[in-house]
């Protein structure tokens, strides 16, 4: 049997590049558990090596050390079985957003028949608020709609897993606060294991269960994790008057600034046993 | 938006008058004056009355009226250049996506590509000299594709190579076959440079087809030039150069229409898909009404 706390399991995550001053290494014992139907944010600086754990994960970069095991499976190369919302939206603008949801949905569902899959397009571009504009082409819509659309397409799949790359990074922030609400609809719908980079400490707190925070690179991994105990279904202002809200924020804010205040180490390969003794101290 | 009628009719048609006239002007000046064997643009005009007035008039295989003349170059343009762009593409595509083929045939293609179609043309004759009634026809075939293809193979390669990565991570993500990320993220990205090699290709084949007609004496715009410096009549040469020219500009135009209009031509089975499915939709709601 599956066990429900261990449905997506990253062990030892290593990525390094090779430089001309040997291997640079971005992310190291990098080890993070999902629970199925939970909603993970990884928050960490710009450049500390989210994104490429992320990457590893959507199958779209190759890890140097380490597995990625997903639903009882070792996770190997890119494929639609995980959802991935791109930070800029990556709608194929020779398609309307329709085409692009359902060029994903002919892929996961090829031998269903053409009409219950294009009701399921249908169905998430309505789910995301964009009933109105299934048809019309990504030149034609806002970069907030763009966006319901990538998150239509992740969804349509299906997937075992989402992945969502700073996903409201590009928004404005009116823009940014419509769609959290619209994820977090869309993903109550059917609760899928998610994991969300994101630099933004509300955005984290709002959808997630919990988060893990990333210590500053070279060799970041997750140096502390939070609990989100708000209930959901979430409604904003009850999470902003939350008693417990202000303590969470300022736990997520004071970790930052600590990683914030460490000097950047040399990039180096004899270098790395050091910041990884320093990183694994459990907060 | 907004048009200045006025405005695009100085741009559009007044100025390019005016241009106009200043070279004819100049041109009955020099031909008055410091040239007298160019012939005045009155003797063009009357010399050449019998070929545009009547343009498809058919006299003689070398005698024909100059839109017969321009017909002929322009099948075997539009042949020849079928010719290049179905070899030129998918060879673009290769290189465009092949840095191994790239390294391999780059040099080979940087050097065939300055030739003249004046060098290929014989070799054309040569390698089709079995076909007997054909061989001119086939040697004309080959010059222009080897000729015209260069800006297609070479603009479909810098457009693959321009393909944004985030399009080709879609594809990885969905894990989409080779046919499918072809046709649905490679092709479509690459089209608008494609269609600008297409351009430049249908351009460098009506200029390879006049030097061909001129080479082999077949009928058309560049044999009739030839043919009627040979008899000595000059006022035609004029004549071929200017229908040569403008026939050159109205292709160039017509391709830069459908170049700026990729997106639309692309979306095309969409649009048609779009209009279908509203008209079947109708029909279907009718059908309902009439039942109930």
């Amino acid at each position: 049997m599956r066990n429900p706390k261990k449905y997506c399991e990253i062990w030892k995550l290593q990525k390094s590049f090779p430089s001309p001053k040997g291997p640079a290494i971005v992310v190291k014992d990098f080890d993070l558990f999902l629970r199925d139907g939970e909603f993970v944010s990884l928050i960490g600086h710009s450049g500390c090596g989210k994104s490429t754990v992320l990457s590893i994960l959507a199958g779209l970069t190759t890890k140097t050390a380490g597995s990625i095991i997903l639903a009882d499976k070792e996770v190997r190369g890119a494929g639609p079985d995980r959802g991935v919302v791109f930070q800029a939206p990556c709608l194929l603008p020779w398609m309307s957003a329709f085409d692009n949801v359902m060029i994903g949905v002919d892929q996961v569902f090829p031998s269903a028949p053409r009409a219950q899959r294009r009701q399921i397009a249908e169905h998430y571009l309505e789910l995301v608020g964009l009933a109105d504009s299934v048809h019309k082409m990504p030149a034609e819509l806002s970069q907030g709609m763009r966006q319901r659309v990538g998150i239509a397409r992740a969804f349509a799949l299906s997937p075992k897993m989402l992945l969502l790359d700073e996903p409201f990074g590009m928004l404005d922030s009116l823009t940014r606060l419509e769609l959290q609400q619209v994820l977090l609809e869309v993903w109550r719908e059917r609760k899928i294991t998610a994991l969300m980079v994101t630099h933004d400490v509300d955005e984290a707190l709002f959808l997630s269960d919990r988060i893990a925070m990333m210590t500053s690179g070279p060799g970041a991994n997750v140096g502390d994790i939070l609990e989100v105990p708000f209930a959901r279904p979430r409604d904003r202002k009850a999470v902003l008057e939350h008693p417990d809200y202000y303590r969470l924020r300022e736990h997520l804010i004071g970790f930052l600034e600590g990683q914030d205040h460490r000097k950047p180490k040399p990039v180096a390969a004899e270098e790395p046993l050091a910041i990884s003794a320093a990183v694994l101290s459990p907060a | 938006m907004k048009y200045d009628v006025k405005k695009m009719m100085m741009n559009g048609l007044v100025f390019p008058a005016v241009g106009i006239g200043a070279v004819i002007g100049i041109w009955a000046i020099l031909s008055q004056s410091a040239a007298p064997d160019l012939p005045s643009p009155l003797r063009i005009w009357q010399e050449s009355k019998l070929y545009v007035l009547e343009p498809f008039t058919y006299r003689g295989e070398l005698d024909q009226g100059i839109g017969l003349f321009t017909w002929l170059s322009l099948k075997m343009v539009l042949k020849g250049y079928a010719l290049a762009l179905l070899i030129g593409t998918p060879t673009g595509f290769i290189l465009g996506s092949s840095k191994l083929f790239t390294k391999m045939f780059d040099p080979i293609f940087q050097i065939l590509r300055p030739v003249s179609p004046l060098a290929w043309y014989p070799l054309g004759l040569v390698l089709f000299s079995q076909a007997r009634n054909n061989t001119s026809e086939l040697a004309a075939l080959f010059t222009i594709a080897m000729c015209a293809m260069w800006p297609t193979v070479i603009n479909t390669a810098v457009g693959v190579r321009a393909i944004p990565q985030d399009y080709l991570n879609v594809a990885r993500v969905l894990k989409l076959s080779p046919t499918k990320r072809l046709f649905k993220i490679l092709v479509p990205a690459a089209l608008p440079y494609m269609f600008t090699g297409y351009r430049l290709s249908l351009g460098l084949s009506w200029l390879v087809i006049v030097a061909i007609e001129m080479l082999s004496g077949r009928p058309g715009v560049g044999g009739f030039l030839w043919q009627e410096y040979s008899s000595l009549i000059y006022p035609h040469i004029i004549l071929c150069i200017i229908t040569i020219g403008v026939v050159g500009f109205v292709l160039d135009r017509l391709m830069s229409v459908v170049e700026a209009n990729v997106n639309h031509i692309l979306n095309l089975p969409a649009l048609i898909q779009r209009g279908l499915a509203a008209i079947f939709a109708r029909r279907q709601l009718e059908v309902s009404h009439a039942v109930s």
